[in-house]
């Protein structure tokens, strides 16, 4: 058919009337809809979320290969050595107690790796669960849980984890408590707010016409709605647990010595402030491009998957 | 707007409860009797006893909280356990005034770089100027509060020698860490400037002040900026609830002696009562920072005054 | 000889928005005169530049589009290449704009006596109470009941209605020679619909106010015009006088439009629909922007562009069904 359209057109007059060609759907332009695509599509335009990503993987792998890549243990003491200026047998320097620097940075990578990421999942898992509950369940439900965020968020955070890991006592473990325990209010909210709207929705109705149990509602068919916003919390969250992690090893109620956590490190070498700078600076530099790239990747997300902020 | 007001401070009211009543299991239940926390069960099991007696420590829990929550309003929060002959409102009311000077001269420091920022940031969008000031904004959240403290301390104190390192006697004690805390909340105060600024620019009656012949500058100061101006109120309210946090740093490395500090002795210490006063004290002074900006902010919007 | 007494003239202008994805030539070539005292419609569908060249005149187009050709002669004097502080001096006074939705078109936080106030301020020599009569002068004029306690009402306090009024009388207060009307009913109920533009008559016809209405519904063009432009795809499609384009209407494009209208005289016909989608204006077909959709298309629509032919009467089209030389052949 079409090549017999083909053959008589160039025979045509300039007048003849034709069937107008169907025209072609403009299907590339279509906005990219979905959550993946969105995200890979971030990272191409983003260049701050690239490298923010590059910065972790880097760090991640630091973190990972640890003991393969250094050169010391770190945690032997070289009371001998303290203090040493970077050099090629210390790219880092040693610190107070003769340890390596950039060793005990590789290792302190790993904690403040799993201290970002353990009670972000732990807070954006129960924050999840309580905001559907509360948008969800009714007018008791609501208030409920929402006034015990409330209480998790009208603290000044810092000071809640200090009371916590006081009544608990300084371990790992705790810090995970009580750093999940800060962190799930902030996801509760926005996880509330994002199901009360659903709700009304009319898909949310079918189901419940259908019989659909209310768990089922709420998981099934509300929660993959919110997950864009949950990439965006989760990226934002890791940093903030980072920074708390650290705020509380510098305060002495976090990690415990001789871990080699980048908080522990700047507080155990701050009255070398004026002697030896870089024993206390360098650590917490680490913990300035840690979250630095964490919070560029974070915002990204955001752009990209932010309903809100759609132009 | 009487009723929205009321409404507000009823609603406070339980959380400041709920938050005391969350702070007295943990320290005061949770441990187990406190006298032997605090003497570290090194102390003869009769003392013990007599302490635990005197202090009414045996009865149950409830009562306990409920005598707390009676003395508190009171004004009695209590003696402290390591400075034994100090109340502890005392020592609250002490330190409190110092922790304000702190904060507020952060918040001068934070608005007076973060507003003006945002605002050059939301005008010259997309611009180079934009991406500086924002990506700056961004390293300046991603600085630990105590790194910062350490850096400026080292550049400006150690090096320069312009200002004191640390030591409280004094307006140029202040400078450094008014500008150490103020330094990481101008980065989010001038993001959510941006954010505001940016949106209320987008709306409708923008483009009709423009229509109307307004040249471009008054139509972003008469009419963007205050509209976007009213949820910067609201953050207002939970800078400061963050700015006590970073306040604790600050103080403590700085050597000045407010809340956060005290606080962070008390748990060195185990010294509970000043640790239960002290949180509950930072707590409430939030949920009335909150209060304030929300009934600020319904003063500032029509939309809520007017109905 | 028309040319000469025009209040308004539009040669040649072309809007584009340069995006990511390419330029957008939302305006593309378009051609429009309003004479003194009359009311001119600009009819299309959602996406054809009709608004795009409305804010063209004022200036408003918004990065990242702007005007790249064309002139806009406003009583002989080119606003195309003035500057925007220029462009404040007429803006509200001499040419005034209204758009289409009332519900956000006003700022919420002051009262909108204040908001007209600020008009008048702006371009006359008044003190603020002298501004403040003026207001509620205009508010009566409008129709706005009790305008001294009205003068300081909020915006979220009115209904749309009053908004709208509120709206025309801020256009109308400095008494300017031109009101651009975006769709100015698109938003409102039929019956206040009915009560605006009865208001717009009004004014136009008391203070000699020419009106540019845009807008996509044919019935309020064929209430409120004297003569309308057919837009398609950034281009003129047809302009004629309002009679003459309802009663005789020629570009294929117009016809499908005025078919389109449901016929609610009881006959049970299927409804008629132009065929096909409004193009996407980075891939426009090569030749007649609207032939793809054109039931009277033809090999040379698929070929070329045509021009505005003219068919007599001050009655336009832009096709090749009227273009002499193609036809003769």
């Amino acid at each position: 058919m079409t090549e017999d359209k083909n053959k008589d057109f160039s025979q045509l007059k300039d007048t003849d009337p034709i069937i107008s060609y169907e025209q072609e759907e403009s299907a590339e332009l279509t906005e990219l809809n979905s959550t993946w695509d969105n995200i890979v599509n971030t990272f191409r335009h983003n260049h701050l979320a690239l490298i923010g990503v590059v910065i972790i993987i880097l760090i991640i792998l630091a973190a990972v290969l640890a003991p393969v890549i250094s050169a010391y243990d770190p945690y032997v003491q070289d009371l001998e050595n303290k203090l040493a200026k970077p050099s090629a047998a210390h790219l880092l320097g040693t610190d107070a107690f003769g340890r390596d620097m950039l060793t005990r940075l590789f290792y302190g990578a790993r904690n403040s790796l799993v201290i970002g990421l353990i009670p972000s999942i732990i807070a954006i898992v129960i924050g999840t669960v309580m905001g559907l509950m509360a948008g969800y369940l009714g007018k008791t439900a609501d208030f409920i849980i929402m006034r015990i965020a409330d209480i998790c968020l009208s603290f000044p955070s810092l000071l809640l984890a200090m009371v916590i890991m006081y009544t608990l006592g300084a371990s790992l473990l705790n810090l995970f408590i009580a750093l999940s325990i800060i962190n799930w209010g902030m996801t509760a909210r926005t996880v509330r707010a994002e199901t009360l709207q659903l709700r009304e929705k009319e898909f949310v109705e079918a189901a419940r016409s259908c019989g659909v149990k209310r768990s089922t509602i709420m998981f099934r068919h509300i929660l993959p709605n919110c997950i864009p916003s949950l990439i965006v919390i989760f990226t934002l969250d890791i940093p903030s647990a980072i920074m708390e992690e650290a705020s509380l090893s510098f305060l002495g109620v976090g990690a415990q010595p001789p871990e080699a956590s980048w908080g522990l490190m700047v507080s155990e070498n701050k009255d070398q402030l004026t002697r030896a700078p870089w024993v206390a600076l360098i650590p917490g530099f680490a913990i300035m491009l840690l979250v630095l790239a964490f919070n560029f990747v974070g915002d990204g997300m955001r752009d990209a998957l932010d309903p809100t902020l759609k132009e | 707007m009487f009723s929205y007001i009321v409404k507000r401070v009823l609603t406070a009211i339980p959380i400041l409860l709920g938050i005391v009543l969350l702070i007295f299991l943990m320290l005061q239940v949770v441990p187990g009797n406190p006298v032997v926390v605090m003497m570290k069960e090194k102390a003869n099991p009769a003392v013990i006893a007599n302490l635990t007696e005197r202090m009414h420590l045996n009865d149950p829990w409830y009562i306990r909280f409920g005598r707390y929550v009676w003395d508190a309003m009171h004004g009695d929060f209590g003696i402290s356990y390591k400075m034994k002959n100090r109340e502890v409102s005392k020592m609250i009311m002490d330190a409190f005034p110092n922790t304000v000077k702190l904060t507020i001269a952060a918040l001068v420091v934070a608005w007076a770089i973060g507003i003006p920022a945002g605002i050059i940031s939301a005008v010259k969008r997309g611009s180079i100027l934009d991406n500086v000031v924002m990506t700056f904004s961004l390293c300046g959240i991603s600085m630990p509060t105590f790194w910062v403290a350490m850096l400026f301390q080292y550049v400006f104190a150690h090096k320069l020698g312009w200002l004191p390192v640390s030591g409280f006697s004094g307006f140029q004690y202040l400078i450094l860490p008014a500008f150490v805390l103020g330094w990481s909340y101008s980065g989010s105060i001038a993001r959510m400037t941006r954010t505001n600024l940016l949106e209320a620019m987008h709306n409708d009656y923008i483009r009709t002040a423009r229509a109307k012949g307004l040249k471009e500058s008054s139509v972003i100061s008469r009419h963007a900026l205050k509209n976007s101006m009213m949820p910067v109120v609201t953050m207002m309210a939970m800078q400061v609830a963050g700015m006590l946090s970073g306040a604790v740093m600050t103080e403590t490395i700085f050597g000045i002696p407010g809340l956060g500090r005290i606080t962070v002795d008390a748990i060195k210490n185990r010294d509970m009562p000043l640790l239960q006063g002290s949180t509950i004290f930072a707590a409430a002074l939030i949920i009335l920072g909150n209060l304030v900006a929300d009934i600020a902010y319904s003063f500032l919007d029509p939309r809520i005054r007017v109905s | 000889m028309e040319q000469h007494t025009d209040l308004l003239e539009i040669r040649g202008l072309k809007t584009h928005f340069f995006t990511k994805q390419g330029e957008v030539p939302a305006v593309d070539g378009v051609d429009i005169a309003i004479p003194q005292k009359s009311i001119v419609g600009l009819v299309g569908e959602s996406g054809c530049g009709k608004s795009v060249t409305a804010m063209s005149i004022m200036h408003l187009v918004q990065h990242p589009g702007r005007i790249v050709a064309g002139q806009v002669l406003f009583n002989g004097d080119d606003l195309a290449v003035k500057s925007i502080r220029e462009m404040n001096k007429i803006r509200g006074k001499d040419i005034s704009m209204i758009f289409q939705e009332p519900m956000t078109s006003l700022n919420p936080v002051y009262t909108i006596g204040r908001q007209v106030s600020e008009a008048i301020l702006l371009h006359q020599n008044v003190s603020k109470a002298e501004a403040k009569e003026r207001t509620i002068e205009i508010f009566r004029k409008v129709g706005i009941p009790e305008p001294e306690k009205r003068y300081s009402s909020y915006p979220h306090q009115l209904s749309g209605g009053l908004r709208q009024r509120v709206m025309i009388g801020m256009a109308m207060v400095c008494n300017p020679q031109l009101m651009i009307a975006d769709e100015p009913t698109t938003a409102l109920d039929v019956t206040i619909e009915a009560q605006i533009l009865h208001l717009m008559r009004q004014l136009q016809s008391e203070q000699g106010t020419s009106i540019l209405m845009i807008t996509h519904n044919l019935g309020v063009v064929a209430e409120l015009c004297d003569e309308v432009y057919v837009m398609y795809a950034g281009k003129v499609m047809e302009h004629a006088d309002v009679n003459e384009l309802f009663a005789h209407p020629q570009h294929p494009y117009t016809f499908g439009l005025l078919n389109s209208i449901p016929d609610t005289s009881g006959t049970k016909s299927r409804l008629y629909t132009i065929r096909g989608m409004v193009p996407n204006l980075l891939k426009l077909p090569k030749g007649c922007r609207f032939c793809p959709r054109c039931e009277k298309a033809m090999k040379i629509c698929t070929m070329q562009e045509p021009e505005l032919q003219d068919l007599g009467n001050g009655h336009q089209a832009r096709c090749f069904l009227f273009d002499k030389e193609v036809m003769g052949k």
